[in-house]
């Protein structure tokens, strides 16, 4: 046996608990040791969960970060012309905005209930038909921005060559735009990834692959599409509120 | 080809010495640390080179005073190193009461200067020795970068603002005038003299030169072929602000804040004017961007500046490198 | 005959390219990186011929300005980031760790290839003429002015950033999750704490500079002007953004090594590390303040001087860490048994010459000073010692550590001694002229400089060819190992550690029995012995 390991296994161990037998490592003893979606090299189901939504967690601290730049760039140059922000935000239209931003949270809502769905072992009709709902309410979203986007070509407000300003800020409105442009077009994307994935997980779930031994995926998309709104949160008022006054628009 | 090569660069300047004196201290503290650390382990390596194949170390987790000791005196050498530095940089980056002025355009890949009375150089400048020299400097392109080495200054030179650098000369000479920020194809041609002279001969060559207008009078005259004297009339009647006795005081901006008329408000105002609206006029003065050149735009603010009673020179002495305008004033006259 | 291990456990491109194996997925970085330092230093060697004279007569402006950008860019992205972590930290961490993988396998494969297709990008537009903006893509040169390669070029550092953001949170929430039982944190070997501390980096500071980079790439293509003054926009934001992320990327390239480094020390110095919980902590200071110091860049920009203030005092505090890690080392040789095998050369050289290139930091933290010597070859010379004097030697004292481990072979042990002198003295040879010749007044990314310069430059090249052939020599020693090299024993340096409790090379599985953990590494000299904590 090498030096400094033995078999004592009480003293100091870490956080989890499960520890393996002296030789076999298909040791019975924890109850999901062959679940067939325990990967081999986890040591059971809790630590695999575990893992994998530790992992979502990091990696949407980095999409904070990956945004941040963005707002840092908002931050600057809001500051630096707020009049000139608030007369570019004006000619968004705050109705499309608001619906989208309610279409957005009870996708979460939707989104939620497919998780609990999974992990109540809800039958697969029931685990799809939420998650498909989650879908079409992103779809409807990406719609309305379809809609926006298609506007804004319209009006000359895209900025490059083509850009033209009606109002007193001409500068800080191509900003705002490029600005507006950047954080919807980059949280757009992250929307149809987010609707990819819910198709994958709705595959899965109709396969019957999802139940309160295993739901892990459900759970990790889950925590991607809130942010994804959470995301929306920000840039909403950011963008469509500044300057607001009844009846401007 | 190698008989004549330097070690260290002249000191011409009176913050060259100050410079030269942190570097020295830094030096003799950078060579003691790493002398003795080279020492510890050659040392060690040798006094406890293993003797046999079996043999371990001793066994010794740490030490709470040793670990103490060298991370608070190390703290403390840091700190001095802190102040003093910053103390350096701001001796550098304090304009001086009285300064001369010279205005300093970076274009790719040369160095345009314009004497206050009228001399324009390129490539080089010319300087008095024994008196303070602040220069402002625009970019009409890319971010260059003004580097005096023999007289330890450097600042960047950024489109879109004014920033500036001052010294003075102590030691009359040919200097080495580099661009110190990388600006494409030419950047390591874009280099220069900078000549101190004494100071009867420094007047005798502003002198000399070829006649040539005064960035007042240049400027004067964009003023008028611009048509800003349309808007900005000699009385309070126009529909722009007056500008005779600006520049220098505070003014207050339509949306509260108040800021001071230095060079950069003005430069911002003739490029950008929706920046900053004055408090009681309309938004109504069209943008100059890229009707002017930086010249041009130096030339109209040596004019504007040329309509208050100050003389060029005697401007306020921030403590700060001046910036554009974008925050309230915090240096007050 | 051979045992099965993780080298002959499958064969076939096919088991390669689509391996799960966290040691296969580092040599398959360790191919990738290998070709992209001899590419960087090809450039290098370009740009230290064409500096031989004054004039500019190897290559034009434009070709000279393109190799140090596709120098930098290929050494710091290509090159220095993944190197130690993406070889050495793939392959050792979850056997450091006492399990069987990283969390996530398939993202781990997926990360080489996501390295592989963001290099690809670069390659492209290295081919197709390259980019000539030096590797920090300052506007509004970038975004207006150099030529169109800047697009794809950018494009291939974004992609390659998620190379960097996944292997970060592997290790993140490997370390969290997946370490053996009794592996308390203050008992895991201080290789893992310096890749812990270098993934906190790599997952807070990587997205920074990939939306830096996209806002380039989108500003060139539709003319948006975020940076561009004539619409008001600020080219120093870009600054401040870019430095965000490329200040902490100088730790993630120094962390690992010195990792390595508390390893490397403590195996042939057998004796446990002096202050390990210092050191620890250390590691996660560096990374913390590393994030606070990016305005030290731009001390002569113009920018506020309030804010200069602030990164010059952070930019002292962060040298601190570093020098506690330096002086523990230091005492852990003393009265240790000190065997000086290559690996404790490259890790001698470390010492040394991380010293002094942390020493040099402080000049350039020293506001006034800073002046004058940033942009020239002052800021070259430190920059070198820390990234070639010290990640790089750190990273050849782990190859060299750790090679007998993963490839089950042992190189020739006079040439490996041979190359560490070679690259220690061309290295000095090269760079040490350049603090000089950069104190005098010679600026960076200069391709024709005043005849008064060309003694140093001259030094500089001279060494240079030294340290290249430091550098070769590895390449064919540890080739000429793979086939004729003496076979490995599973611990050839007497050292302690989970690695070496198993096989060289290692079986796929890395353990057969979970180990249980009751104490940390490195521990040589008997209990009773144990001094003050």
């Amino acid at each position: 046996m090498p030096e400094g390991y033995s078999h004592a296994p009480t003293h100091g161990l870490p956080g989890r608990v499960a520890i393996h037998g002296h030789g076999d490592p298909h040791d019975m003893q924890s109850s999901h040791a062959h679940h067939p979606k325990l990967q081999h090299h986890f040591d059971d189901m809790a630590q695999q969960a575990e893992a994998s939504t530790l992992g979502m967690w990091v990696f949407l601290v980095t999409e904070v970060m990956f945004f941040g730049g963005l707002f840092m760039a908002y931050l600057v140059y809001r500051y630096q012309s707020p009049e000139g922000f608030a007369e570019a935000s004006n000619h968004l239209n705050v109705y499309w905005g608001a619906a989208n931003t309610v279409v957005l949270i009870v996708s979460s809502l939707t989104m939620a209930l497919a998780v609990r769905s999974a992990q109540t072992s809800a039958p697969p009709k029931t685990q799809v038909g939420w998650l498909v709902a989650t879908m079409v309410l992103g779809a409807a979203f990406l719609g309305v921005k379809v809609i926006e986007y298609a506007d804004k070509f319209e009006h000359h407000l895209v900025p490059g060559p083509n850009f033209q300003w009606p109002g007193t800020y001409p500068n800080p409105a191509e900003q705002f735009y490029s600005l507006y442009f950047a954080m919807t077009g980059l949280h757009a994307l992250h929307m149809i990834i987010g609707i990819g994935l819910m198709l994958v997980i709705s595959w899965m779930a109709w396969r019957r692959q999802f139940d309160s031994s295993y739901y892990t995926p459900v759970e990790v998309a889950g925590l991607y599409w809130h942010f994804v709104d959470i995301v929306w949160i920000f840039l909403f008022p950011l963008l469509y509120l500044i300057g607001f006054h009844y009846g401007s628009h | 080809m190698f008989t004549n090569f330097p070690c260290f660069p002249q000191q011409a300047s009176t913050q060259a010495g100050e410079v030269d004196a942190i570097y020295f201290f830094m030096v003799a503290v950078g060579a003691f640390f790493s002398i003795l650390i080279a020492g510890l382990i050659v040392f060690f390596a040798i006094r406890y080179r293993r003797r046999h194949r079996q043999e371990v170390g001793y066994a010794i987790h740490g030490s709470l005073a040793l670990e103490l000791m060298w991370t608070i005196i190390p703290f403390f050498i840091v700190m001095v190193m802190f102040v003093w530095g910053a103390k350096v940089f701001f001796d550098i980056y304090r304009p001086p009461a009285g300064a001369m002025e010279i205005y300093v355009t970076g274009k790719q890949w040369m160095w345009k200067v314009q004497h206050m009375d009228g001399q324009r150089e390129i490539n080089e400048l010319h300087v008095p020795v024994g008196r303070p020299v602040k220069l402002i400097m625009g970019s009409e392109d890319v971010i260059h970068s003004y580097y005096i080495p023999a007289f330890r200054v450097k600042a960047d030179v950024v489109p879109g603002r004014y920033n500036v650098l001052s010294f003075t000369a102590t030691k009359p000479g040919t200097y080495h005038l580099f661009c110190a920020e990388y600006c494409g194809t030419k950047h390591s041609g874009m280099i220069g003299s900078v000549v101190a002279m004494e100071p009867q001969e420094f007047q005798a060559w502003l002198a000399g030169g070829p006649a040539s207008e005064s960035p007042v009078a240049a400027g004067e005259k964009l003023f008028s072929d611009l048509a800003c004297n349309t808007c900005h009339r000699g009385d309070t009647q126009g529909r722009g602000p007056m500008l005779t006795g600006l520049f220098g005081k505070p003014v207050e901006l339509q949306d509260g804040r108040t800021v001071v008329a230095d060079e950069a408000y003005l430069r911002e105002s003739i490029v950008n004017p929706q920046a900053k609206i004055v408090a009681g006029f309309q938004p109504l003065m069209p943008t100059f961007q890229g009707l002017v050149t930086e010249e041009q735009l130096l030339q109209l603010i040596s004019y504007v500046r040329s309509l208050s009673q100050q003389a060029p020179g005697s401007a306020p002495a921030a403590p700060v490198m001046p910036q554009a305008s974008d925050r309230p004033a915090v240096e007050k006259k | 005959m051979a045992t099965l291990n993780y080298l002959n456990n499958g064969h076939g491109l096919k088991s390669w390219l689509l391996t799960k194996d966290h040691k296969r997925i580092g040599l398959l970085y360790l191919a990738s990186i290998t070709a992209f330092f001899f590419l960087g230093g090809l450039f290098a060697f370009l740009i230290r011929l064409e500096l031989l004279t004054p004039s500019g007569d190897l290559l034009t402006a434009e070709n000279y300005n393109k190799m140090f950008t596709m120098h930098g860019a290929v050494m710091v992205f290509f090159f220095l980031i993944p190197s130690i972590p993406a070889v050495l930290g793939n392959f050792f961490l979850p056997i450091m760790l006492g399990c069987k993988d990283l969390a996530f396998p398939r993202i781990n494969l997926l990360s080489w290839y996501i390295f592989i297709l963001g290099a690809s990008f670069t390659m492209v537009a290295a081919l197709s003429g390259g980019v000539d903006t030096g590797w920090t893509f300052y506007t509004p040169y970038s975004t207006a002015a150099a030529n169109g390669h800047v697009v794809i070029t950018a494009l291939g550092i974004f992609i390659t950033g998620f190379s960097s953001i996944l292997t970060g949170l592997n290790f993140i929430v490997t370390t969290h999750r997946m370490r053996a039982p009794g592996m308390t944190w203050f008992r895991m070997p201080l290789f893992v704490w310096s890749h812990y501390a270098t993934s906190l980096i790599m997952v807070l500071g990587t997205p920074v500079v990939a939306i830096t980079v996209l806002l380039v790439g989108v500003e060139r293509v539709f003319h948006l002007g975020i940076f561009d003054p004539a619409l008001g926009g600020d080219p120093i934001l870009f600054q401040h953004l870019f430095w965000f992320y490329s200040h902490p990327a100088v730790y993630i390239m120094i962390l690992p090594a010195m990792g390595v480094i508390s390893e490397v020390v403590q195996a042939f110095a057998r004796k446990n590390i002096f202050g390990y919980s210092f050191v620890a902590f250390s590691s996660l200071a560096i990374a913390v303040v590393g994030f606070l110091v990016w305005g030290h860049h731009l001390f002569v920009s113009g920018q506020s001087v309030y804010a200069g203030l602030i990164f010059s005092v952070l930019s002292f505090i962060v040298a601190i860490p570093s020098a506690i890690k330096v002086f523990n080392w230091t005492a852990t040789i003393y009265r240790g048994s000190i065997s000086l095998e290559s690996p404790m050369l490259y890790a001698f050289g470390f010492l040394g010459l991380f010293t002094i290139g942390g020493l040099t930091g402080l000049f350039l933290a020293a506001m006034g000073l800073d002046i004058h010597v940033h942009d020239t070859y002052f800021v070259v010379a430190h920059f070198h010692y820390i990234m070639v004097g010290g990640a790089i030697m750190g990273y050849l004292g782990g190859m060299h550590y750790w090679w007998p481990k993963m490839t089950g072979k042992m190189y020739s042990e006079p040439w490996a001694k041979f190359a560490a002198l070679l690259v220690f003295v061309g290295f000095n040879l090269t760079f040490f002229p350049q603090f000089i010749v950069g104190y005098l007044g010679m600026p960076r990314r200069y391709h024709m400089y005043p005849p008064e310069f060309q003694v140093w430059n001259v030094l500089s090249t001279a060494g240079a060819t030294v340290l290249a052939v430091g550098y070769v020599l590895p390449m064919i020693y540890f080739t000429y190992s793979i086939f004729k090299g003496q076979t490995a024993p599973a611990n050839p340096w007497g050292a302690k550690g989970l690695e070496w409790e198993i096989p060289s090379p290692p079986p796929t599985e890395n353990f057969a029995v979970t180990p249980i953990v009751t104490h940390g590494t490195h521990q040589y000299a008997p209990s009773k012995e144990v001094g003050v904590a």
